[in-house]
């Protein structure tokens, strides 16, 4: 199938308060400049109190179902490890790549010691055939001055994996992201963009 | 046309604001806040929170009697509550068109049960519409306000958690100015129901002219394709379908209720096998059954409880495998939602947990205190359950009972409860956790909370008073992030005999007053720390061991509400210098 026939799916994943549904909504906002048709789930009410939080992105000629089939995800993007883990059976196990920010908000489960964190996560999900991609967007956001904006590090690497134009991702961000914060984010997005591969062919 | 990427709750209100809706009002309920919440944005539209959905329903009745278009929003079992009115309405029927918008949540992101309203439509004998994107979102809150207009009957828009927040193109259009109608006093129409009796004949003769209608309806519609392949459909069922059965004829019904007779016998009949795909109840399945269509496959295969997915219906069909995720072989612990960083009912159920009381919930961020690590919180019903369900609990024998409510929620349904437990001469404890929101939706402001929808100020209910007033002997207010205060306040209540209320206030920190407001975070200075762990059983996200073996603060979380410092037996949890940064 060529691109402009597929459907695209992107899921992002992680913990209420990490941005995932902020980077959801800029690649399908981006993916709208792009001339693509998009979908987009949300998640509202009381996942965002810090629970688990999944948000996915369709874009194509057509998109019917806004919801991604599990097996059929092109990315998964984990903005913590035991998120990236828990939905990383959505991604395509041959063609599907899985992007994962380095590191680890351990649940109340974990700190109350009722629990063991899964730190092989990764080793876990390389094991099992999938195309693994590990960043340290947390501490490169830290570096460029707010962890918080580890959700644009991880949109920046997975910009270069999709069939949308650098300027676009770039011009989207400038109109999605407040002033105040528009420069540090677009350094956070080169940045994470600079850590993965550019799309093969 | 220019197109804009909306949330299927932004299409509604748009389409709203377009059909020229004059009054809009709801009350918050996952999925169908966002509505009202965006239609504020629009000139033209009144918008306003009610006190609870009943209230909320009378109001826009009130106006679309009055002849301005309404449109009136909740969640499913936002109408349990306003089903009073929405039951009764169509007798009179209305005179500008009224929408009522039933958001249902298949799955139970965020609701205490799964509910199909089509149910409660059809014992209101009240047409449904169910758009299947939200380009549709948008267009049906037209339809159903004109449909509405053209039988005089309240029409019910149901939506469900994926259409209300899921994101599509949509085409804007402007807005229709409509004319206001003219109120006509009619007392044979809107009172005294003796003259009910004369109505209700017109109630039935209404409906059969819907189900018309719906046979001609562009809103339900054919899409031809393999003729042994049918399938009847509605919703966000509809995408699922095309996605996997991208070959079938499908009959997609935008009107559920009332059903079309003949499309439904003539689709069937023209194809061999048809399956009803619906998420929730067989409420379509059930009618074709009754209609004696032999060739149906529905609920059998493809399950009642949950949501539906491509996935789930690719499963059923047996058109491929579902990868389900790696639970068996790694330990992939859930992740439930906590007390954001700085929330004031901490606090409380810290202390409910150490009084081991018997404590009866009710609706809001507090039924997390039923989850670890509190597991202080042992009844959540419905909304202002809490205290009905409390003098129960007293009358069954159990003893130190105390309800918890959420401000918004004591104004939607626990007032009552609450002049009742006094008047029946209970004596349990009512803490009314008072944050200034109704925070569990996002934060929108009720009477108690001295904003309006549009952030102004409002009047605000004086809850000490009005606990005076019911009766209560001993009530006390106390600041949530003082310890001390709240601990000593519950127990005095506790000891009281006789009724008690502590209202314990604290606004949440996602009010923007809150999040606005500058904060100089704490910090763990180790050089005095004793690494005795007291600071971690104040369950705080903010806190967390280092690699060092000490607590630590993360500073850009820290909301600064001192509950960590104020357990802290060496004073080692202090406000951080401005010349120190968090992470030493």
């Amino acid at each position: 199938m060529s691109e402009h026939e597929k459907t695209y799916g992107v899921l992002f994943a992680g913990v209420g308060g990490q941005g995932a549904l902020l980077a959801a909504e800029i690649t399908a906002m981006a993916a709208v400049s792009g001339g693509y048709e998009v979908k987009q789930t949300e998640v509202h009410g009381v996942s965002q109190r810090g629970g688990s939080v999944e948000t996915h992105v369709r874009f194509g000629k057509t998109v019917w179902s806004p919801v991604i089939t599990p097996g059929r995800a092109d990315l998964v993007v984990g903005l913590e490890k035991l998120e990236a883990l828990r939905f990383a059976h959505f991604a395509h196990q041959s063609q599907g790549t899985i992007l994962v920010n380095d590191h680890e908000i351990l649940p109340g489960s974990v700190t109350n010691a009722a629990e063991t964190y899964p730190h092989e996560a990764l080793t876990f999900l390389n094991d099992k055939g999938y195309r693994v991609i590990t960043i340290p967007a947390s501490e490169m956001a830290r570096d460029l001055g707010d962890g918080r904006m580890a959700n644009v590090v991880m949109l920046g690497a997975m910009s270069n994996l999709l069939p949308i134009e650098e300027k676009v991702w770039l011009d989207t961000l400038r109109k999605r992201i407040p002033e105040k914060y528009r420069q540090p984010n677009l350094k956070a997005f080169e940045a994470g963009r600079k850590m993965s591969d550019p799309p093969k062919g | 046309m220019k197109k804009e990427l909306l949330l299927g709750n932004h299409a509604i209100a748009r389409g709203a604001w377009e059909a020229g809706v004059e009054f809009a009002v709801g009350y918050p309920g996952t999925p169908s806040t966002e509505i009202l919440e965006t239609l504020t944005q629009f000139p033209d539209v009144h918008a306003q929170w009610a006190a609870n959905e009943k209230v909320a329903f009378e109001e826009g009745m009130g106006a679309a009697i009055g002849g301005v278009r309404v449109l009136v929003t909740m969640k499913h079992v936002g109408l349990n509550v306003a089903a009073d009115p929405f039951m009764v309405f169509p007798y009179a029927g209305t005179n500008a068109g009224f929408v009522v918008i039933s958001a249902d949540d298949p799955g139970m992101h965020s609701s205490q049960n799964e509910q199909d309203n089509r149910y409660l439509a059809r014992v209101a004998k009240v047409p449904v519409l169910e758009p299947s994107d939200c380009q549709e979102c948008k267009d049906f809150v037209r339809a159903g306000l004109e449909l509405s207009e053209k039988f005089g009957v309240p029409v019910m828009l149901r939506t469900t958690t994926r259409l209300a927040h899921h994101k599509s193109l949509v085409e804007i259009g402007d807005r229709t100015t409509v004319p206001k109608r003219e109120f006509v006093p009619d007392a044979k129409r809107f009172s005294v129901p003796i003259y009910r009796r004369l109505l209700r004949p017109k109630v039935e003769q209404r409906l059969e002219q819907l189900r018309a209608y719906a046979e001609e309806t562009p809103l339900n519609r054919i899409e031809e394709g393999d003729p042994m392949i049918g399938v009847v459909t509605n919703g966000i069922s509809y995408q699922y379908v095309k996605e996997v059965m991208p070959q079938a004829s499908i009959l997609r019904l935008g009107m559920t209720h009332p059903l079309p007779r003949d499309l439904l016998v003539d689709f069937c009949a023209k194809h061999g096998k048809v399956y009803v795909v619906e998420e929730g109840e067989p409420f379509i399945e059930e009618h074709m059954l009754a209609l004696g269509i032999p060739n149906i496959e529905g609920k059998q295969r493809f399950g009642v409880i949950g949501e539906y997915s491509p996935g789930r219906l690719a499963a059923a069909l047996g058109l491929g495998e579902v990868p389900e995720g790696f639970a068996s072989e790694i330990n992939i612990m859930p992740r439930p939602p906590m007390f954001c960083v700085g929330c004031g009912h901490r606090t409380v159920f810290s202390a409910l947990r150490q009084m081991r009381v018997t404590v009866s919930g009710d609706i809001g961020c507090y039924t997390m205190g039923a989850l670890p690590p509190f597991e202080a919180s042992h009844t959540t019903f419905c909304m202002g359950a809490s205290i009905g369900v409390a003098v129960g609990l007293e009358r069954a024998g159990e003893e130190r009972v105390v309800a918890v409510i959420g401000d918004s929620t004591f104004v939607h349904a626990g007032m009552p409860s609450l002049v009742d437990s006094v008047y029946n001469r209970s004596k349990l404890t009512l803490i009314i956790l008072d944050n200034s929101t109704t925070g569990m939706t996002g934060g929108q402001p009720h009477p108690a909370s001295g904003k309006d929808i549009y952030g102004g100020h409002a009047p605000r209910l004086n809850l000490v008073a009005l606990c005076n007033a019911a009766g209560v002997e001993h009530v006390s207010r106390v600041d949530a992030w003082n310890r001390k205060q709240v601990f000593g306040a519950i127990r005095e209540a506790l000891e009281f005999d006789g009724p008690s209320v502590v209202i314990v206030h604290g606004p949440c920190q996602r009010i923007p007053e809150m999040k606005q407001r500058e904060i100089i975070p704490f910090f763990v200075e180790e050089e005095l720390c004793t690494q005795c762990e007291a600071c971690l059983k104040v369950f705080c996200p903010a806190i967390t061991l280092n690699a060092r073996g000490f607590p630590e603060i993360h500073p850009a979380e820290c909301t600064a509400c001192t509950l960590c410092a104020q357990v802290c037996p060496p004073e080692a949890i202090i406000p951080l210098p401005p010349d120190r940064s968090g992470t030493p």
